[in-house]
């Protein structure tokens, strides 16, 4: 067996710091009304998160800026947040890769009301979760042992299983933004998973649930969804399915 | 201040949370309270399996497996507990598949199962396939899964309020439980939960150490709750440290990578875990492979320019294989080393991953408030919890099926005890504890800072409370505790609002990690034995005379008033031990 080769992990060894430039958006109401963009420098190593930026200038500098995050590696969904214009995991962005010769911007994800700072009111958006029957449905007596799925059944709904609700596709969508009452990419998203489940028997329902007004039809295949997802997950097409269901109602 | 009344309160919203949340809904008034939304919580980032004899893929059954666990724990495990586990773990399984988890499959379409550390055939004659798993997330699936089941059943969810105290009451000499007082987050408003019965879910408390699994947010307020207000924490000094954690990071990659075929390998790409455990080589318990790890790089054979770390090597196994069944941890190699796992080897480090200790219970699920009292109405499951099913050393696997098989029995229990029992009586001014700690927090002007105290626990628990232990580096460590415990009373914050204040709930969680930290270490430092997880290099044998019983710590205070002293007292707690007898363990 041969050595295996170590220059990439010794590259990784050598901390280069850099300063770079934090533009955050900041909102206190309980301060004040206005909205104000404060910039912060920071040295850093800029193979480092985004999130440890942060939590350096909460921890050295500003302990008033305020933002969720708890997993740290891009599980938990705590975290998603505007970074330069795009929406991203704070967690799962390294420095390096946003260009920190220029200031970084970091807001909060739109069309959810901002509460303080980054942190935004995530209920609207559970509830369109919620709305969509997120959950397994099935009829008759239960198996004794487990249902039986064949490895392409499973695999047919993978891609939709690896959501984490952080909602960085929903507030990355126009209609979104413009029309609170859609209920957004995740929600659709995670009734996929159910609607092309082999064991599931509600996709009927779901799919009416997602036939309103403010279901599918809203959609209009701008891609940002699926640009967003720090999961990549084929967003986008995951929503031509159901509505492709929606017209064939074969699923 | 509000008042709210449930019958049960369920501390949590992690596997363990939820799982007693579906059955505590179904059978009583239920609330459960949170500090984070239910899907960010830890459980989420589990990745590799949960255990189960099912048999699917090969001969097994649950005798082999509380063998493992048992042997796994270097037999500080209850046996009557492991039992309970091993044969309840097959419908935990099941329960999960019919709640809907997508499991990988076998060709028949039964759920697969694949190897892991410990687990074995025939008492340790070679490694056996027990982990059902869905690719690297299954833990993620887990959480996913009992989530949408909380919202089939409606289960009532208190979202970002942090449980900061538990209400004891003594009624005609017994110590029961009023119920619990949580802060919310959005508001900075403090909300006392009377109940009759509290069930606490809220997971470990790894963030005492710099290179950690676990996400910031478990810092052990559950554990520190209850010890706070004078019940026992078990076997503290069992903490388990994960061989693969991303070097430095701490990012765990799962075990899962060796049960795929992975090799640790030193800088002469030498296989070196075929030298301390020659059976189960890569797939020996985590503690063994750690503590060979670093004594690779403490002998000089470790890699890179400082020679602290190992390779995880997955070169060897076809991409097709990772991308099917390691697809996160591959991607965290990408995302946050840039390696590419097809091609180079992950350099790796152990972690510090899970907390064997906890609130004391019994295999109801009830809270101990000594060697065999219970606490009337008190509950705890999952990490925060000691059944004790791990004993000094928790095998791969067991803790996602110890969170479902005990979160259930916890959730069952305590709704039970609610149909029939009466409230206590809240104190006299229930949140005058958790109203008194905020308010000193926010009106503090010391000048001292939450984050340089944290890091130099941080330092100091990494530094000497970890893999390798000596009488001197944990005394070293308790004095550094005690220092900066008494530099936290003069920490200050700088948010003074009561809207989303993060700030001031670091500083009390920083106060949590501060006792708990000591607890551990002043657990350990008794010990004078190497058993499991808890490694003391000054004793490297295990001593079955003088140490086959489990650690039991509680908070003694003496003085008044601003004068008052609080150090930690050690008792010990008999082990239950049924069909095995200890063993020597070998790999
Ligand atoms: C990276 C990683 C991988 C793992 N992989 C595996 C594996 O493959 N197999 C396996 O068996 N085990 C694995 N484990 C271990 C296992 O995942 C955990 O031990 C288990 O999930 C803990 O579940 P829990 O419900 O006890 O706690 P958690 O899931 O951590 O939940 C804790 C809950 O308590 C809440 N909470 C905490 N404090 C408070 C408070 N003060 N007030 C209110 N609520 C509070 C939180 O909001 C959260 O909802 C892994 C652990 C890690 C870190
Ligand atoms: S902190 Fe969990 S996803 Fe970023």
């Amino acid at each position: 067996m041969a050595t295996p080769v170590m220059d990439k992990a010794q590259a990784t060894a050598t901390a280069d710091y850099i300063t770079a430039t934090f533009r955050i958006r900041r909102f206190n109401p309980e301060e004040s009304d206005a909205v104000i963009w404060e910039d912060f420098q920071i040295t850093i190593d800029p193979k480092e998160r985004v999130l440890d930026a942060l939590h350096k200038i909460k921890w050295d500098t500003d302990g008033t800026l305020t933002f969720r995050r708890s997993c740290a590696h891009g599980i938990c969904g705590s975290d998603a947040m505007r970074i330069n214009g795009r929406n991203r995991l704070a967690c799962k962005t390294l420095i390096k890769d946003i260009n920190p010769d220029k200031p970084i911007t970091v807001e909060p994800i739109k069309g959810l009301t901002v509460l303080k700072d980054l942190v935004v009111d995530m209920e609207p958006f559970f509830q369109a979760f919620r709305d969509v029957m997120p959950f397994l449905v099935t009829e008759g007596n239960e198996p004794t042992r487990e249902r039986l799925q064949s490895a392409e059944d499973r695999e047919r709904f993978d891609d939709t299983t690896k959501c984490i609700l952080c909602a960085a596709c929903t507030s990355s969508c126009p209609v979104f933004w413009n029309d609170g009452q859609y209920f957004g990419p995740a929600a659709i998203v995670n009734a996929h998973r159910f609607i092309f489940d082999s064991r599931d028997e509600a996709g009927e329902q779901r799919l009416e649930i997602l036939n309103d007004k403010d279901g599918v039809w809203r959609c209009r295949t701008t891609f940002n969804c699926t640009d967003a997802c720090p999961r990549g997950i084929e967003v986008t097409k995951a929503i031509q399915e159901v509505k492709r269901a929606l017209i064939t109602r074969r699923f | 201040m509000k008042i709210h009344k449930y019958d049960t309160v369920i501390v949590g919203a992690g596997g363990a949370g939820m799982r007693a949340a579906i059955e505590a809904t179904k059978r009583s008034r239920t609330a459960v309270l949170t500090k984070l939304y239910p899907t960010r919580s830890h459980t989420g980032a589990a990745q590799g399996g949960m255990a189960a004899a099912l048999a699917n893929v090969e001969e097994d059954n649950w005798e082999w497996h509380t063998f493992d666990t048992v042997k796994g724990g270097d037999y500080l495990v209850d046996q009557d507990a492991a039992e309970i586990l091993a044969k309840e773990a097959i419908d935990a399984v099941l329960d999960l598949e019919k709640m809907g988890l997508p499991f990988n499959r076998t060709p028949d379409g039964t759920i697969d199962q694949r190897r892991f550390g410990g687990h074995t055939r025939s008492h340790g004659e070679a490694p056996v396939r027990r982990a059902c798993y869905a690719a690297d997330r299954t833990g993620h699936m887990i959480l996913q899964t009992l989530y949408q089941n909380c919202v089939k059943e409606g289960v009532e969810f208190f979202n970002e309020f942090y449980v900061l105290d538990q209400l004891i009451v003594e009624e005609d000499g017994v110590r029961k439980s009023a119920g619990v007082v949580a802060y919310e987050l959005a508001t900075g408003e403090i909300h006392v939960f009377q109940a009759k019965s509290v069930v606490y879910a809220s997971g470990g408390t790894g963030k005492f150490f710099k290179v950690t699994s676990n996400a910031h947010t478990l810092t052990g307020d559950g554990q520190a709750a209850c010890y706070r207000r004078g019940l026992p924490l078990e076997d503290m000094e069992f903490f388990q440290f994960h061989p693969t954690g991303i070097w430095r990071m701490g990012i765990l990659l799962t075990e899962g990578a060796r049960g795929e075929g992975g090799i640790l390998r030193n800088k002469d790409g030498e296989r070196f875990m075929e030298k301390y455990a020659p059976v189960m080589k890569d797939l020996a318990s985590r503690d063994v492979v750690s503590r060979s790890i670093y004594t690779e790089i403490r002998e000089g054979r470790g890699c890179g320019p400082e020679g602290d770390h190992v390779f995880l090597d997955l070169t060897h196994l076809p991409p097709e294989q990772l991308d099917a069944k390691l697809p996160d941890i591959t991607e965290f190699a990408r995302t946050y080393l840039g390696i590419e796992p097809y091609t180079d080897p992950i350099p790796i480090q152990p972690t510090a991953h899970y907390a064997m200790g906890g609130i004391p219970t019994n295999v109801k699920g009830e809270v101990l408030a000594d060697n065999t009292t219970v606490v009337p109405g008190l509950y705890a499951a999952g990490e925060v919890a000691c059944v004790s099913v791990h004993g000094a050393n928790r095998l791969g696997t067991n803790s996602l099926l110890d969170i479902n098989v005990f979160g259930k029995r916890a959730g069952i229990a305590a709704a039970e005890y609610s149909a029939t029992a009466d409230y206590v009586e809240l104190p006299e001014n229930p949140a005058e504890l958790v109203a008194s700690q905020v308010e000193r927090l926010r009106e503090s002007t010391g000048p001292e800072r939450v984050a340089d105290i944290r890091k130099e626990l941080q330092e100091t628990m990494d530094a000497n409370v970890m893999v390798f232990r000596t009488e001197q580096t944990i005394k070293s460590a308790v004095e550094k505790i005690a220092e900066l415990r008494d530099r936290y009373l003069r920490v200050s914050i700088q948010d003074k609002g009561k809207r989303f204040n993060t700030d001031l709930l670091e500083a009390i969680e920083l106060g949590n990690l501060l006792d708990l930290a000591e607890v551990m270490a002043v657990s350990a430092l008794a010990r004078k034995e190497s058993r499991g997880g808890h490694y003391r290099e000054d004793f490297p044998n295990r001593d079955d005379v003088n140490f086959m019983r489990h650690t039991m710590a509680y908070r003694e205070v003496t003085g008044e008033g601003p004068s008052a002293k609080d150090s930690v007292r050690l008792d010990y707690k008999p082990v239950v031990t049924t069909r095995y007898q200890p063993m020597e363990r070998k790999y």
